[in-house]
């Protein structure tokens, strides 16, 4: 066997360096003792306590309503700024939008947090609304920075897309939103799907923004886990993270699995048009 | 003026218009606007009330007075924690930063040269982390590193050392934590870059006579330029504002701006100062930001 590559080598030990810490969490949840160094047996009662933690239950539930309606909201937006960046000549006000688009990826979440709450803060004083703050807020400001993530993952779609058969459809007599929805939609959905998912986990992440613009009346999931790991090591949340990092994996394995089998079968689609022909 | 018509039709033509307002206003009044209040509210006097900040325009006696201070501004430079803190945020990003380029790039090399059949699942890999919880993933740090932590066990263990080294709660473990966290961020866009790099440049330079390493350096390293600044970006301008990581992995020393405002916020309550904090970052970040744009921004339209 020939002698791996320097870049082989990295790109095994940077794998090994990012799931190590993460296996470790994994098998630590499963250890009877309170004190997470020490191995004192195979135990399941941090999973049967974390399932009993009604604080953490609740926090779920109010976190997954937010993700939800935030990733589906973010889709709607992101998809119109994709297509306007992507499809648009240019106008006055583009390189506004495409700024807007991109600045949100990078920027530190304590100063969109803060910013947003100002906002919130002034528009209370202002109309008196939002009176109260709560998951509203947090829905606004997770759209907000979502749509710019769906909004590259969409770009980046139409970008490739065939643009002869829109305007075969166009010429065909369809109008353009017809065009849109028969035409363009069915082909970029599965970059609305990532988009969508990517929207999903981010809005279920984050801590920062939420405990900025957050009332008294909405805890979110990673406000509950901050405050209990601010104090140490947790064997509950040990539970919790084991419980992400399946679900996480599982969702990825069945879109790689999704992905695959569509790449075979235009494959072999490929292939019987090829052997048709001759 | 027939010129000016038709750009006014083809603005308003239904439909068009809608599809450019709906994103165009819901960003600016939830992006763009709150930065103007943020500049609005650093410059007003701290208060003792609900908002516990000053009003700038005061109308009073038929007169509009405009109060408008710069002394948030001017005590951000008096206290010299501030000024350590803007200094240590640059210095653990940017040693991060460089951290994550030099671990990620051979990373993204080597699964750009993979077998095509390997590239998704080398992705899906390396992306798969950033999808779980960020909390999560600096928290697992906390029981390696810690004094009875995995690490110190088992080099007491294996006799290496007496007593516990302190990991935990140092500057170590912050810019461990952000290389960490991050990684993914670097690797991908470089693997997008890499990936589409074209191989026949090689071929040719190999041709040529020219050497592996010579045509990395001369070929393929200035070729994923636009790669690596916006990995470094990604990493860089988030890293800088970090707030979580010096929370949980930091300690006493670790001064980093994120958490000095989130503590000047939540904390003190002061509002003036902490908008004046976000002001200034955004001042030291605005190049890096505009940076990333220009390569994003080609990437989107080309």
């Amino acid at each position: 066997m020939r002698k791996p590559s320097f870049t082989t080598v990295m790109l095994i030990a940077g794998l090994v360096f990012l799931y190590l810490p993460m296996i470790i969490l994994v098998i630590y949840s499963f250890n009877s003792s309170r004190l997470v160094t020490v191995w004192a047996g195979f135990s399941a009662r941090w999973y049967v306590e974390l399932f009993r933690d009604q604080q953490i239950l609740s926090a779920v539930w109010t976190s997954l309503r937010i993700a939800f309606f935030s990733a589906s909201m973010a889709v709607c937006l992101g998809t119109l700024a994709a297509f306007v960046m992507v499809r648009f000549a240019r106008f006055r006000g583009k390189t506004a939008l495409s700024s807007m688009v991109t600045a949100p990826l990078v920027m530190p979440e304590v100063i969109t947090g803060l910013s947003l709450l100002l906002l919130f803060v002034h528009m209370a004083q202002l109309i008196g609304w939002p009176a109260d703050r709560g998951m509203v807020t947090i829905w606004i400001a997770h759209t907000t920075f979502c749509s710019a993530y769906v909004a590259v993952v969409v770009a980046s779609r139409l970008r490739e897309v065939d643009l002869s058969i829109e305007e075969a459809a166009m010429d065909l007599g369809a109008r353009p939103v017809r065009t849109f929805f028969q035409i363009t939609l069915p082909v970029i959905a599965p970059a609305l799907a990532a988009g969508w998912l990517l929207a999903f986990t981010l809005s279920l992440d984050d801590l920062v923004i939420a405990s900025f613009v957050s009332g008294p009346g909405a805890t979110t999931l990673p406000m509950v886990v901050f405050s209990s790991v601010r104090l140490g090591v947790s064997p509950k949340i040990n539970a919790l993270a084991t419980l992400i990092i399946l679900a996480v994996s599982l969702a990825t394995f069945l879109a790689w699995y999704l992905m695959r089998r569509s790449e075979a079968r235009r494959r072999q689609a490929m292939l019987q048009d090829m052997t048709a022909g001759r | 003026m027939t010129n000016l018509t038709a750009r006014l039709q083809r603005l308003f033509k239904p439909g068009r218009g809608w599809v450019i307002a709906v994103p165009l206003l819901w960003l600016t009044l939830f992006f763009l606007l709150p930065f103007g209040i943020v500049l609005k509210i650093s410059l007003s006097e701290a208060a003792i009330s609900i908002p516990p900040y000053g009003p700038i325009f005061d109308y009073a006696n038929e007169t509009l007075n405009v109060i408008v201070t710069f002394s948030n501004y001017l005590f951000l430079t008096t206290d010299t924690l501030y000024v350590s803190a803007y200094w240590g945020s640059v210095k653990i990003a940017l040693l991060a930063t460089v951290l994550c380029l030099a671990i990620g790039y051979p990373m993204a090399y080597a699964m750009a040269r993979a077998p095509a059949h390997w590239q998704l699942v080398l992705l899906l890999l390396v992306m798969l982390p950033s999808w779980t919880s960020f909390l999560i993933r600096v928290y697992a740090w906390m029981g390696i590193l810690s004094n009875n932590g995995l690490v110190n066990n088992v080099l007491i263990w294996a006799g290496l050392i007496d007593s516990p080294i302190r990991m935990l709660n140092t500057n170590f473990a912050v810019i461990l934590g952000i290389v960490y966290a991050y990684l993914p961020f670097m690797v991908l866009p470089l693997y997008a870059n890499l990936t589409r790099l074209d191989t026949s440049l090689l071929e040719a330079a190999s041709d040529l006579g020219s050497r592996k390493f010579n045509t990395f350096l001369r070929v393929t390293l200035p070729l994923s330029k636009g790669g690596i600044i916006a990995g470094s970006m990604l990493v860089f301008i988030p890293a800088v504002g970090e707030y979580v990581i010096p929370e949980l992995l930091g300690g006493p020393n670790t001064v980093m701006i994120g958490k000095v405002l989130w503590e000047e916020f939540f904390h003190n309550r002061d509002w003036p100062v902490a908008s004046a904090l976000a002001m200034v970052m955004l001042a030291i970040l605005i190049v890096p930001i505009a940076l990333f744009h220009r390569y994003q921004s080609r990437e989107l339209e080309e």
